[in-house]
């Protein structure tokens, strides 16, 4: 059944289901309802990496060397779980500045090089080509193999065909025309392809599953299991070595750990990942899911490699069947014409997947930063007159497809035979691996100038044109062959294969080590020995600082002069269709809030940086700004202008930040000070309170004093009885004023902390028992009944006896003052608690009312008024007792109910007298 | 912030141990002519070792605080 016809006819239909998948998704995006977005297409899509250089190619390495394919996957699992560093960074600054391509990131970077963009796109071009001319092969060898079915026959060398009937030939003229119809139907300002990654993301699956096909079939089929398939292998004596291949037929580590760092460069610099990953990514957060499902995918697509090429070897006598085809003709051979079609198909859509975004991305590159800022500066064209350039964009980048298809093609005339689809591919990779210093460098160091980038870029490229071009042209017969051998003009030191005589690697770790050294060498040494101007130095600035806010809004810091608004308008509508010009007025309105119709909005800087950006996404940084920079007068910024509003800006948020700090600081200050204040205003009206009570209490006694030693003085002949009690009232005044001096003492004392204490273990039934002993007399006097309610025995407490026994008078003594004169009645009662001891001294006075319940036990601060009433005593010993008993680490206070007031003091217990209780 | 450098930071960690992991001498520890279950060590220890990287770079993407 597999005639020719029925393989012509299903791939075109295949082709025809692409088409409609990528139309269907292009009418959902218009409509807005995309399908693209969501983090599983996008993985998917990222799985452009897997072309027909893996579906065919890795078996045929497999076959070759056993292990040594697979770095070139392992590199990107590695790679992308620094997506999250570093893709994040690169899709933040992409957005901001609607970066469209790879050159187009590594000109804008460098103060939007024209120059720069261009070495990007050439060193592009030239690299990728061979990679593009390995698909053209891939499939055109696929479809010449399947048409000689059932015989199985290699095809016949790429010269010995007339060009006009050769199969690659027509596979690069439809694959172009198929890109076309995909990649440049309209012009989209942020170069958008819908549809296209939507038919990407299929053709991911459909390799996949074409691929597990094959590979369950051969394992499990064919061979009884992996376990048959590498019993036999290690029972063959050609391919038991492969078994433990890495010291031999697979070369050593070194060229193993290069392949993983190539091929890690290459996932990020393949303008075909540059354009799935960054340029049609539709939310950041879909990294996510990626950085776990692409590996996923790179590793279910390589499970089947080693057992299909270990089955081929097995299977074919060696020499007949090129391992490049096992995927094939293992099929073939077994008469699976469904399941060579549906592998065929597969091989189609890793070849063609990857044709169509490389060359989409290409050709933006070609368009954006290599023909048109060349036409736009060639003012003998009118450019700038021309009303619409949308149809001229699309014309360009429409050649480009097709010129570069053909450039694959002739490459694969030239070049193709010469070396398996690996060894093509890595060429490319190296030659991408060029933009890693400038790429990465520009977004990680501001110190890499345009210069700097170029240098590396040229060194590196020129390195690599040396060591893998030129070998690859002098094998297929088009340079002399001696070149390899002896080195240009016989110089050994020179020859391409091992450049100053390092020998030992392969040709892709040789070419890696020293494009490395050249570029990265180039790039730090000329980015240092330079300095850059005001543009690279505010563009390093965008770059990398993005995430510090130096995004979208921060490029109009820089501008300054003056434009128009119709003239921006015409400009936006001439590259994008009056229609795209007026969605970006109408969203930059929309945006600040201003009102329609545009002619009202301000041409200021921001308006001028937004038309730029748009500009931008359609024929890249370097050429908007040439545009741009033609229709408003703007001034030029000096390096020391921009390094100044660099500075500003970040002395601004540094000193906002301070500020904002010191503010929390002064605040604080300012809470603490206020409260000092009213604590000293409080000292200060206590200190006079304490100046006129104390006065007014050294008055009383003195008063009564100086009265009867005024009497005693005046009368001498006064009686002696009556001088006796004149005298005894003079002593007891005399001593009222020595206590009460003696207490502000003592209060002094012990409030400046130079009282002495002498701690012993006290037990506080004596000291109530001795207090009430010597209140004794005072309570008959009074007729007080005192009642006591102690335990048998209580725990001592470590305390001053002197002190406590001063606490407990005062209570009993102020309880005395304020029971009821009629019936007085003191209670007294000692309890433990949990590690306290708790006293109580009950009275059935007139209690104390709530509000007065905490400023008794201030200073001289007896409740009622002390200048009508004669005071009760000092007011200065209950704050002392206070003192006393917080100085022990107790609490004392007052409570009062219904009637008479309740002092409490608690007192810590002794610990080893705990001790003794708990034991 | 906080948290996105933290996942940052582990996915720089296990990049790092996955270019020890396919690196000598690891790759020359399992570069011998042994079979487990059927399989090369050395093809056993790749895939399983990759298998192991993807499925700890999901863990530390997917995890929620």
């Amino acid at each position: 059944m597999l005639q020719g016809w029925v393989i012509v006819v299903t791939s075109f239909a295949y082709l025809g289901l692409l088409f409609a998948i990528a139309y269907y998704a292009d009418k959902r995006a218009d409509a807005g309802r995309s399908v693209i977005a969501s983090p599983y297409i996008y993985s998917l899509s990222l799985a452009v990496y897997a072309t027909a250089w893996t579906f065919y190619g890795s078996v045929g390495r497999a076959a070759a060397d056993g292990v040594g394919f697979l770095p070139i996957y392992i590199g990107p699992t590695l790679m992308i779980a620094l997506w999250w560093v570093v893709m994040r960074k690169i899709l933040r600054i992409s957005k901001a500045n609607r970066i469209t391509s790879l050159a187009d990131f590594i000109a804008s970077r460098y103060g939007k090089s024209a120059l720069l963009g261009g070495a990007v796109t050439v060193i592009a071009v030239i690299g990728i080509v061979p990679y593009i001319s390995l698909q053209l092969k891939a499939v055109s060898n696929g479809f010449l193999i399947l048409m000689q079915y059932p015989e199985i026959v290699m095809p016949a060398k790429v010269g010995a065909v007339p060009v006009a009937q050769d199969t690659a030939l027509w596979v690069a003229l439809i694959l172009a025309l198929f890109t076309i119809a995909f990649g440049t139907r309209h012009l989209d300002a942020a170069e958008h392809h819908e549809g296209m990654v939507a038919a990407i993301a299929f053709e991911s699956l459909v390799k996949l599953l074409a691929f597990l096909a094959v590979g369950v079939y051969v394992t499990f089929v064919v061979y009884d299991g992996f376990g048959d398939v590498f019993a036999r292998a290690a029972a063959n004596p050609d391919l038991e070595p492969m078994l433990t291949p890495l010291e031999g037929v697979a070369g050593n580590y070194a060229n193993w750990v290069w392949l993983t760092i190539l091929s890690m460069l290459a996932i990020m610099f393949l303008p075909r990942q540059f354009q799935v990953a960054v340029v049609e990514n539709k939310d950041e957060r879909h990294l996510n899911k990626a950085i776990w499902l692409f590996p996923l995918y790179m590793l279910a697509i390589n499970v089947f490699v080693l057992p299909i090429a270990f089955g081929g070897r097995l299977h074919f006598p060696a020499g007949i069947v090129d391992a490049d085809t096992y995927v094939l003709t293992i099929p073939m051979a077994e008469k699976q014409e469904l399941l060579a079609l549906l592998v065929f198909i597969g091989g189609l859509s890793a070849a063609t997947g990857m044709v169509i975004v490389e060359t989409i991305a290409l050709s933006t590159m070609v368009c954006n930063d290599l023909v048109m800022p060349v036409l736009l500066r060639m003012r003998s064209l009118r450019l700038n007159e021309r009303p619409d350039l949308t149809g001229l964009l699309l014309g360009i980048r429409r050649g480009a497809i097709v010129a570069i298809l053909l450039l694959g093609y002739l490459y694969f005339r030239l070049a193709g035979e010469a070396y398996a689809l690996v060894s093509i591919g890595l060429i490319s990779f190296a030659a991408v691996a060029q933009f890693a210093p400038a790429a990465l460098g520009g977004i990680f160091w501001k110190g890499g100038t345009r210069r700097g980038a170029f240098a590396g870029l040229l060194a590196g490229f020129v390195v690599w044109a040396y060591t893998l071009l030129l070998p690859a042209l002098a094998r297929s017969g088009w340079l002399p062959i001696g070149l390899l051998e002896h080195g240009p003009w016989g110089l050994e030191l020179l020859k391409p294969l091992e450049l100053f005589g390092l020998k030992g690697l392969d040709q892709i770790t040789h070419a890696m080590i020293w494009s490395m050294v050249a570029n990265l060498g180039a790039y730090v040494a000329v980015s240092l020995s330079g300095s850059p101007s005001a543009e690279e130095t505010r563009q390093a600035s965008l770059f990398v600082d993005v995430f510090r806010g130096a995004g979208s809004a921060g490029g109009a810091r820089f501008w300054r002069g003056t434009a128009s608004v119709p003239q921006l308008y015409n400009l936006l509508a001439r590259f994008l269709g009056s229609v795209g010009a007026d969605e970006a007025f109408d969203a930059y309105a929309r945006a600040r809030g201003i009102a329609w119709p545009r002619e009202q909005l301000p041409a200021d800087a921001e308006l001028v940086h937004h038309v730029e950006t748009q500009l931008a996404g359609a024929i890249g940084a370097a050429s908007a700004r040439i545009m741009v920079a033609s229709v408003v007068k703007e001034e030029a910024l000096s390096l020391e202008e921009v390094r100044n509003i660099l500075d500003e800006a970040s002395q601004v948020v540094m000193y906002s930040h301070q500020l904002e700090q010191k503010s929390h600081e002064l605040e604080a200050a300012t809470t603490e000070l206020r409260a000092a204040n009213e604590r000293l205003k409080e000292l200060d009206r206590l200190k006079d309170d304490f100046l006129s009570t104390v006065t007014h209490e050294l008055r009383t006694p003195l008063t009564s004093i100086r009265a009867f030693t005024e009497i005693l003085n005046q009368e001498p002949e006064i009686d002696a009885a009556q001088r006796q009690k004149f005298l005894g009232i003079v002593t007891k005044e005399t001593e009222r004023l020595t206590r009460l001096i003696n207490q502000v003492l003592d209060l002094a004392k012990i409030e400046s902390g130079r009282a002495d204490w002498h701690e012993t273990r006290v037990d506080m039934r004596e000291v109530i028992l001795d207090a009430a002993g010597a209140m004794e007399q005072v309570l008959q006097e009074k007729a007080i009944r005192l009642e006591l309610k102690l335990p048998p025995r209580a725990p001592p407490v470590r305390a001053d006896l002197d002190r406590m026994t001063q606490v407990m008078l005062n209570l009993l003594s102020n309880a005395v003052k304020f029971c009821d004169q009629a019936a007085g009645r003191i209670e007294i009662e000692l309890s433990e608690r949990a590690g306290w001891l708790r006293v109580d001294v009950r009275d059935n006075g007139p209690g104390v009312a709530p509000e007065d319940r905490e400023i008794i036990f201030e200073k001289f601060r007896q409740v009622g008024d002390t200048l009508t009433e004669k005071p009760h005593g000092t007011g200065l010993g209950l704050p002392i007792s206070r003192h006393i008993i917080e100085r022990h680490g107790g609490r004392i206070w007052v409570e009062s109910k219904d009637e008479g007031a309740c002092f409490s003091f608690t007192l810590p217990l002794a610990r080893d007298a705990a001790l003794d209780k708990a034991a | 912030m906080g948290e996105l450098e933290a996942k940052g930071q582990r996915l720089v960690g296990l990049c790092l141990l996955g270019f020890v992991l396919f690196n000598y001498p690891f790759l020359a520890l399992f570069n011998v002519p042994t079979f487990i279950f059927g399989i090369p060590v050395l093809y056993a220890w790749i895939f399983v070792a990759w298998a192991v990287l993807i499925a700890a770079m999901a863990w530390v993407i997917e995890r929620r605080r």
